[in-house]
């Protein structure tokens, strides 16, 4: 898959992820495979800058706590501001999938009906 | 292979990840909670150690895309900061300078009552000689302070600066006089040695704390040069805002708070420079690389010129000042260059460059000299050609063994540690020869 087409929807990924409930870096990362269906080619470690973006601009909030196996791991939950951006590019990706569906001929495949 | 083994290979990585300074230890530990996630999920999945470390490494990305990538996310982060606030973490000294601040405004305010005195409306040479003695002092009874001095050694500090004080006000120098300016113009170089006494008491070896005097005062000129420039802006723009109100303002300003920031601006410039000391590259250093070369070729060039023409009969003590000036320059590249240099490491271009520019200067100083004692033995000694013959001979002597062990470094047969520890070691003689100047000539030439 292209690119830039990746990281335009990386963000309402990751958003959308954690709306389904708090999360860490591996676990996200995990789903992103399980809902691609492995067809989603992003290198892991880049997942962590995007997170930091989103806490930054506070989409996300962040804690430290530990894993199972005692190990400090950084736990990440959606915020209401994220929420409300979540829907927001929603909006425009329903859009986008609209507009190429009517000139494909068909309604947002799968893949894409994930965002 | 061992789980010991796979710590060390993720140790490794870490360190790999960190070494930038994009990725902070927090995101380095949050990367490797990752990846040993990662390494535990293959293992279970039937891998091998080593074969889980280096699959999930892969699956992270390649450390440089990583790092660049935490990089474009926190550019800041590759900005190191002078936070003064941060205390142990960032290696201050202190939280508040409270210290600083106090030495700061005895020193401004002791400038502010020389100006009330009338010590700088006289004659021009008193004012760089009430400067040095209202103001470096201070800075040393701060470093006397600050490094928890025994009165006893604090005292022998003090003796030379009572000595210089009194001596230079007893006598009974002629405002505008030759002697007189030959003091005002040694006496803060005079103090600048007992500020780096007190500076360097504390102990260590003599040379390596000389060096460490050295770096110092380089930095603390770049700081003192950098607070007069945002000072200037202050002072100006508060003129031009008072202006229509007070049209006396500019006058009352350049009065009053130009000296007393000027002098506070001493301290606070010695207190950055020990501060920082372990946040940031050092300046003075990277100048020298800049502009070394470039007197190289511009020295070329002079002593080309005047080998070519002589020096010819209209050599005037104000390009004599300008010579000597220039020969001081090219010993502070020297002796800034060598400051940076790891002193293990073999010669290298810059080293090549640095010796031709002491080479060219030592050709220009023996001119000069040749010069002088032409003129000596026509007009006699007056108290600037003594003055100015022994600085010279000074610098004669530094230049030309700077020279012969900077080619014996080039020709592999010395160290540059060997030409750091010659520089170190001369330096006093300089101050000695400020305090002959200071004390001697006078009298010596009947204050004229």
């Amino acid at each position: 898959m292209d690119k830039d087409l990746v990281a335009a929807m990386a963000s309402p990924l990751v958003l959308a992820i954690l709306a389904e409930g708090d999360s860490y870096g591996y676990a996200i990362l995990k789903r992103v495979r399980e809902l691609s269906h492995d067809e989603l080619e992003w290198s892991d470690g880049m997942l962590y800058p995007l997170l930091h973006r989103l806490e930054r601009s506070g989409h996300v909030r962040a804690d430290w706590g530990a894993s199972p196996e005692g190990r400090r791991r950084r736990y990440y939950a959606i915020t209401d501001a994220g929420r409300s951006q979540l829907a927001d590019q929603r909006r425009q990706w329903d859009t986008a999938t609209r507009t190429l569906g009517g000139i494909w001929g068909h309604t947002a495949s799968p893949t894409l009906g994930m965002a | 292979m061992s789980a010991a083994i796979v710590d060390d290979d993720v140790a490794a990585w870490r360190s790999a990840v960190t070494k930038g300074g994009a990725v902070t230890p927090a995101d380095a530990d949050e990367l490797e909670s990752h990846l040993r996630d990662e390494i535990g999920e293959l293992k279970a999945a039937g891998l091998a150690d080593d074969e889980a470390f280096l699959v999930a490494v892969k699956r992270l990305g390649r450390v440089d895309v990583l790092t660049a990538e935490f990089a474009r996310e926190h550019s800041d982060r590759l900005w190191k900061q002078l936070v003064l606030t941060h205390g142990a973490d960032a290696g201050m000294p202190e939280r508040f300078p409270f210290r600083m601040g106090m030495f700061a405004v005895v020193a401004a305010v002791l400038l502010d009552v020389a100006q009330a005195l009338g010590r700088f409306t006289t004659a021009g040479d008193t004012v760089l000689r009430d400067l040095g003695f209202f103001v470096l002092p201070v800075l040393a009874a701060y470093f006397v302070v600050d490094r928890r001095l025994p009165l006893r050694r604090a005292v022998v500090l003090a003796a030379p600066v009572v000595v210089l004080a009194l001596a230079v006000n007893l006598y009974p120098l002629r405002g505008g006089g030759d002697t007189a300016l030959l003091v005002a113009a040694h006496l803060p170089v005079l103090l600048w040695f007992v500020v780096g006494a007190a500076y360097l008491a504390g102990g260590g070896r003599a040379g390596v704390r000389r060096m460490d005097f050295v770096r110092f005062s380089g930095e603390w000129a770049i700081y003192f040069v950098l607070i007069g420039l945002g000072g200037g802006v202050l002072v100006g723009l508060t003129a031009l805002v008072l202006a229509p109100i007070t049209p006396s303002a500019g006058d009352a300003l350049s009065t009053w708070v130009i000296p007393a920031g000027a002098g506070g601006a001493v301290i606070v410039a010695a207190w950055l420079v020990e501060a920082k000391k372990n946040v940031i590259e050092n300046l003075a250093p990277v100048l020298t690389a800049i502009f070394t070369p470039l007197f190289a070729a511009m020295l070329l060039v002079a002593a080309a010129v005047y080998g070519v023409f002589g020096i010819g009969r209209d050599f005037d003590r104000n390009l004599l000042i300008v010579f000597d000036a220039l020969l001081l320059v090219v010993l502070a590249l020297v002796l800034y260059g060598l400051s940076a240099r790891d002193p293990l490491r073999r010669a290298g271009p810059m080293d090549a460059v640095r010796t031709t520019a002491v080479v060219a200067a030592l050709l220009l100083d023996l001119l000069v000299l040749g010069s002088m004692l032409a003129r000596i033995g026509e007009l006699g000694l007056t108290p600037n050609r003594v003055a100015a013959l022994g600085l010279n001979l000074l610098l004669v002597v530094d230049l030309g063994v700077t020279a012969w062990l900077s080619i014996r470094l080039l020709a592999g047969r010395s160290t540059a540690a060997r030409l750091e520890r010659w520089q170190t070691a001369y330096l006093p003689v300089f101050g000695v020869w400020a305090a002959v100047v200071v004390l001697v000539l006078p009298p010596a030439f009947g204050f004229a």
